[in-house]
């Protein structure tokens, strides 16, 4: 699924990343816990989260992530917009549930949680 | 080479500089991206736990034939109980700092699985120095 289908199918807002809405994407991680996503994200994921603050720009690029989704309606402001342009990432914004923004890319085709093992 | 970043206390908002600059500085030189991933994540934790429990310190960054050593001090209060601490899940962040996401318990864990060698020197009410070390001929991802 790449990043269009992404803005689509979450019904969402692309605030920036438009070089990249034909990336390929493969696998979504939900979380607000940044530490989380440090200690078990892999590569290649877009990661849905509820933290707007600059951590999550930063934490998104320290693991190659190039796309972030902010859900429960939340809007980054536009300097966390503007570091994320410069890290050469894709935002979007909807107005969907964490919940009900991961089910929704489940069904529509994502399957992998992009995480290493977990045991 | 050798550079050196402070890392800012308290201001989770700056925090994370030292690791973004690890991260992008040897790329250029042509070093495995994986090996400077796993130095960034452990250098960024590392950060992470100096900006909020030790007021901040410095870090710096060594590249040198086979591997990178990046070395944080700081004079923050110091670890207590570096085996409880090991422990994933065990956090001793304040309220405000969970909030933003982090204080989770995962960073010491996450930084020993990310380094190839870690060692942590750590003197109660002197500070800490902690070396990570990356392998950068083992083809670990």
């Amino acid at each position: 699924m790449n990043v269009r289908d992404i803005v689509s199918t979450l019904e969402g807002t692309l605030l920036t990343g438009e070089e990249l809405l034909d990336l390929d994407i493969k696998a979504a991680c939900g979380a607000d816990l940044m530490s989380d996503v440090m200690a078990f994200v892999n590569d290649g994921v877009v990661l849905l989260t509820g933290l707007v603050n600059p951590q999550s720009i930063r934490t998104a690029d320290l693991m190659d992530i190039r796309v972030i989704v902010f859900v429960r309606g939340k809007v980054p402001p536009k300097d966390m917009v503007a570091e994320a342009q410069a890290n050469g990432m894709a935002v979007i914004a909807t107005r969907y549930s964490m919940f009900l923004a991961c089910g929704r890319l489940y069904a529509a085709g994502i399957r992998s949680g992009g995480t290493r093992d977990i045991r | 080479m050798s550079p050196r970043y402070e890392v800012p206390g308290g201001d989770l908002s700056l925090a994370g500089r030292a690791s973004a600059e690890v991260k992008r500085a040897p790329g250029r030189l042509g070093v495995d991206p994986a090996a400077i991933k796993r130095m960034a994540v452990a250098t960024h934790e590392a950060e992470i736990n100096m900006a909020i429990h030790a007021g901040g310190g410095h870090a710096e960054a060594e590249i040198v034939p086979g591997k990178i050593v990046v070395t944080l001090r700081d004079e923050g209060p110091g670890i207590a109980d570096l085996e409880l601490e090991m422990q994933e899940g065990y956090s001793t962040a304040p309220e405000h700092i969970r909030e933003l996401g982090f204080g989770a318990g995962m960073g010491l864990a996450n930084m020993k699985r990310n380094a190839d060698e870690l060692t942590i020197d750590s003197t109660p009410g002197a500070g800490t120095t902690i070396m990570i070390m990356i392998r950068l001929d083992t083809g670990r991802t």
